[in-house]
């Protein structure tokens, strides 16, 4: 059972990045107009930020990571812990995170290590970082989490082009012993099919007929090396397993929904976020999106989200309840009571 | 089994959530995948409307063995 919590890593902050090319889906060439419409009205997703010119997503936590520093007041020197969550690092090998301790100028006594996952990888990342700074043994840690999708997808495929964009952020934690963080992750490789990229691992080599495209329906033409997804199998899978795990996480931490200020869910999209929210019975005003703007953005949707509404309306303190659930089949939901957190207008890079 | 309301009923909620087709488009005996411009899109919306009005879970599979609205809405009443 993996329902814990951990004491001792308070979130001061969090910023987000986006490469500054938009893309509409009102000119996705590749279905009828009216197509587009039930697609931006059903996913909920009108644009997407998209990396046109090489940027990886370690310049996008980059960015974000040194507005935060910068609005946090931060001594670099202070900082010795970061953890890079990403399923498109900017290398397998060497890890991203030590890659950003160096471009960051962050001290060589800095812990740096990278965990690959994506929809659930905000919340993973956090209890990871956060599990170690409860040693006692970080003064400041950041956790960096994004997501270059769009390199990924395949501009014929109309199941997965329109609905990922590209986005990194930082969330900056301070070492506090009396800060209560609160999990339930949970996992199910039987889905690993659901969201797969087949080719690029030891599994299947990359081969020269790895990125041969095949047409497979109407609409939907792609190769090995491209993101696949099953959109029905991952709303069965989320729709059934992202309530009872939120519900399982509130009963451990003894606290209720009707009390939580904000419910922020990865942003897959509008109709499967909606009727997680709606299976929950939460109110769809503490229910805060940034898919309209700016997609799927992977790891860094819980954090981008957060920043993204909370430019309009800081509060003071708030508790959250942040879910999230897809590639792997991997969920994982957290509670948490923040105070007054800094969130900086959204980089554009 | 919770009570399930007259197959009317159902087909008035499809179509509000199908509202992109003409009303009065799906009857019992239609093959709901001949809808005009039926998509994957129109599965989810249609297993979403499933989950939240009904608190009935609808897979790909269960869709492909439906044919007519008929067929959809005998399985809801069953796994109600």
């Amino acid at each position: 059972m993996s329902l814990f919590h951990v004491k001792g890593a308070e979130i001061k902050g969090i910023s987000a990045a986006v490469p500054k090319d938009i893309i509409s889906n009102r000119d996705y060439e590749l279905i009828t107009p009216e197509e587009r419409e039930i697609l931006i009205k059903t996913t909920g997703i009108e644009k997407r930020h998209i990396a046109l010119h090489g940027e990886t997503t370690g310049d996008l936590c980059y960015a974000a990571a040194e507005k935060l520093i910068a609005d946090l007041n931060w001594k670099k020197d202070e900082i010795d812990l970061i953890v890079f969550v990403s399923q498109s690092p900017d290398y397998f090998l060497p890890a991203t995170s030590i890659i950003l301790q160096n471009r960051l100028g962050l001290s060589k006594t800095t812990a740096a290590f990278d965990v690959l996952l994506g929809c659930s990888g905000y919340v993973y990342g956090l209890s990871v970082i956060a599990s170690m700074m409860a040693t006692g043994g970080f003064r400041k840690g950041l956790l960096l989490a994004g997501d270059v999708s769009s390199a990924g997808v395949n501009e014929k495929d109309k199941s997965t082009y329109p609905l990922f964009g590209d986005c990194g952020t930082a969330t900056a934690l301070d070492y506090n012993r009396d800060y209560q963080l609160t999990f339930n992750l949970q996992s199910d490789g039987s889905g690993k099919d659901a969201i797969i990229m087949p080719h690029g691992g030891l599994r299947n080599p990359i081969t020269p007929e790895s990125l041969i495209e095949k047409e497979y329906e109407p609409g939907i033409t792609r190769h090995m090396r491209n993101l696949w997804l099953n959109g029905m199998d991952v709303f069965n899978f989320s729709t059934r397993e992202a309530p009872p795990n939120v519900k399982g996480l509130m009963e451990f931490a003894g606290k209720s929904l009707e009390d939580t200020d904000f419910l922020v869910m990865h942003q897959a999209n509008l109709l499967m976020n909606e009727t997680i929210r709606k299976k929950l019975k939460f109110p769809q005003e503490k229910t805060p999106y940034s898919l309209r703007e700016f997609g799927n953005t992977s790891s860094a949707s819980i954090p981008l989200t957060i920043v993204n509404s909370f430019r309009q309306n800081n509060p003071s303190s708030s508790k959250m309840v942040l879910a999230s659930f897809g590639v792997g089949l991997s969920w994982a939901s957290c509670y948490l009571e923040a105070g007054k957190l800094v969130t900086p207008e959204i980089v554009k890079v | 089994m919770a009570a399930m309301e007259p197959i009317g009923d159902f087909i008035e909620k499809l179509e509000r959530e199908l509202d992109m087709i003409e009303p009065g488009t799906l009857k019992p005996d239609v093959n709901y995948r001949s809808i005009p411009n039926w998509s994957s899109m129109y599965a989810l919306i249609i297993v979403a409307l499933c989950e939240t009005e009904y608190d009935v879970a609808v897979t790909g599979e269960d869709l492909r063995k439906c044919n007519t609205v008929s067929d959809l809405y005998e399985l809801v009443a069953s796994r109600k």
